[in-house]
């Protein structure tokens, strides 16, 4: 695959601290697999902070502002001792808890002395955080995500599915737009795949409540599963590991109790990159999907045959015009 | 596309505003949410975005008027608080730019501290993933589940997907300590010594 010498250059120093989140080490480890794999063929660096803990996410923020922030501010002090300032997380919940801890912590002297008393080490506010998609989209950029691909899909339709925090609330997101987002419809547009536009794709899917409110959270997830169905999808990328694991794992949960057939694999974007860039299912963890995508897996072609499909059709097409036209019309009939 | 029509029960109490207005409560949630109330003039918007407000015994912006007229105990006695995911659909649409969300946040905060949590449920599930991150310094999946399950008495809880899980790969069956969980263990010492002496 060819890189231009601009992009090569561009690509030597992004370097990001890389935090993982407790998920990616459990449910969401094919996520961890094929976000690595995708950030190194894309030539970032990621490295571990050393001995990062748990941001405290959702559940610390029900105890104490200060607590919660300290909880993740114990991680951002890791991350200002490393050489870089660029903080990534493929997690939107880690995020939101970094970034919220962050400006919290930036704007108000007393909060930060009150978070600062709770560590052994202070954080000084020092450290951008980052989504991994933001990374992805911004500081790489399409043209690099494009230049990489060796592996089209010609069936694949793909409906983004952002979830309720990666884009929300704009103050503390900083990026894209947080009611209609469209950097991960982008970034696979940018691999040739198609996406579909769908309403839901920032309705919450409940995720978080997925073990003490069950029920509620399969009515939830039964919504935005049906909507990306009916504009057309037949897979759904997702950027967080909660909800992969939701709209995933609980979907035969969401087909029992809601009288529903749904059987859309839910593949996280990087999974989706990886496979597009040429690299096995096993490196990127695709059987650990409960939903199987074997079938769209097994619908990719390298790049070069399916360009000299589309040559072939398009030749076929010029000779026979009207053969094609009466196809269409047939088919328009049809539907 | 099924959409399934659920009844909504909101609660429609009569309220004595000049017999329980609690001022008091009202600058609480005011000070530690950094938010100003009083911009509320109930436009609604967050309660129509809201994906949970079909579960909700108050909708959010019902909060928010219980609020203003310094309903503690309904307020805290509330579902509705526990019952928020903080998707922030409703900070993001808020024309009068208060941050909903955080006030939920706080409410939960405030419920907690004086000891009355309507959804035991949910509180017991956020103390188990606590306790493992006090214990470890990480999330153990498996632990935090098991820990859930038998507090809250639902033994059997998601046992359908456990074998689901567990074929995969993707459950460690043993926790993983990071080297630092004792310095994680000191922020949850330290804060509930602060909360002690702050009474």
């Amino acid at each position: 695959m060819s890189v231009s010498r601009k992009g090569l250059k561009d690509m030597a120093d992004k370097e990001y601290a890389y935090y993982s989140g407790c998920s990616l080490e459990g449910t969401a480890k094919e996520y961890d697999m094929s976000l690595r794999l995708v950030m190194k063929a894309l030539g970032a660096t990621l490295t571990e902070p050393h001995d990062w803990s748990c941001c405290g996410s959702t559940p610390a923020h029900t105890v104490d502002h200060v607590f919660a922030a300290a909880l993740a501010a114990r991680n951002l002090a890791i991350v200002e001792k490393m050489n870089v300032h660029t903080l990534t997380t493929p997690c939107p919940s880690c995020l939101m808890v970094l970034k919220k801890a962050h400006l919290g912590m930036t704007g108000d002297e007393s909060f930060k002395n009150e978070v600062n008393a709770l560590l052994d080490e202070p954080y000084e506010g020092n450290v951008i955080s980052k989504s991994s998609l933001q990374v992805i989209y911004e500081d790489i950029g399409l043209d690099a995500i494009a230049d990489r691909v060796t592996y089209a899909f010609p069936d694949l339709k793909v409906a983004p599915y952002y979830g309720c925090i990666l884009n929300r609330p704009p103050d503390i997101a900083q990026f894209d737009d947080p009611e209609n987002p469209i950097a991960m419809d982008r970034v696979i547009s940018a691999l040739g795949v198609e996406v579909r536009d769908y309403a839901f794709k920032t309705e919450c899917c409940g995720a978080a409540f997925g073990v003490p409110k069950r029920a509620m959270v399969n009515e939830l997830t039964h919504k935005v599963l049906s909507m990306a169905i009916d504009a057309g999808a037949n897979c759904i990328a997702v950027a967080c590991p909660l909800c992969q694991q939701n709209l995933d794992l609980r979907q035969e949960q969401v087909n029992r109790t809601m009288g529903a057939s749904f059987n859309i694999p839910i593949l996280y974007f990087t999974q989706i990159m990886g496979l597009a860039y040429g690299f096995s299912p096993e490196e990127l963890g695709m059987d650990m999907l409960v939903v199987s995508a074997d079938h769209l897996i097994r619908s990719r072609m390298p790049i070069e045959e399916y360009r000299k499909m589309k040559e072939a059709e398009a030749a076929q097409a010029k000779k026979a015009p009207k053969a094609k036209e009466a196809k269409e019309a047939a088919k328009t009939e049809e539907s | 596309m099924r959409f399934q029509i659920i009844s909504v029960n909101i609660k429609m109490d009569t309220i004595n505003l000049s017999e329980k207005t609690d001022w008091e409560f009202i600058e609480q949630v005011q000070k530690e949410s950094g938010q100003n109330i009083s911009l509320c003039y109930q436009c609604g918007n967050c309660t129509a975005g809201c994906p949970y407000t079909n579960y909700f015994d108050y909708p959010v912006s019902m909060v928010m008027r219980l609020l203003q007229a310094g309903q503690k105990d309904i307020v805290l006695n509330s579902k509705a608080i526990w019952l928020c995911a903080t998707c922030e659909t409703c900070t993001t649409r808020c024309p009068c730019e208060i941050d909903v969300a955080h006030i939920m946040d706080t409410l939960r905060i405030i419920a907690r501290r004086e000891n009355r949590v309507s959804e035991k449920d949910i509180k017991l599930f956020y103390d188990s993933f606590l306790d493992s991150v006090k214990q470890f310094g990480r999330i153990y999946e498996m632990g935090t589940l098991l820990m859930y399950n038998l507090r809250s008495g639902h033994l059997f809880a998601d046992a359908d997907l456990g074998p689901k899980v567990l074929t995969k790969g993707k459950i460690h069956f043993f926790p993983k300590k990071i080297k630092g969980a004792d310095k994680v263990a000191q922020i949850f010492e330290r804060f509930q010594k602060r909360a002690k002496r702050h009474g």
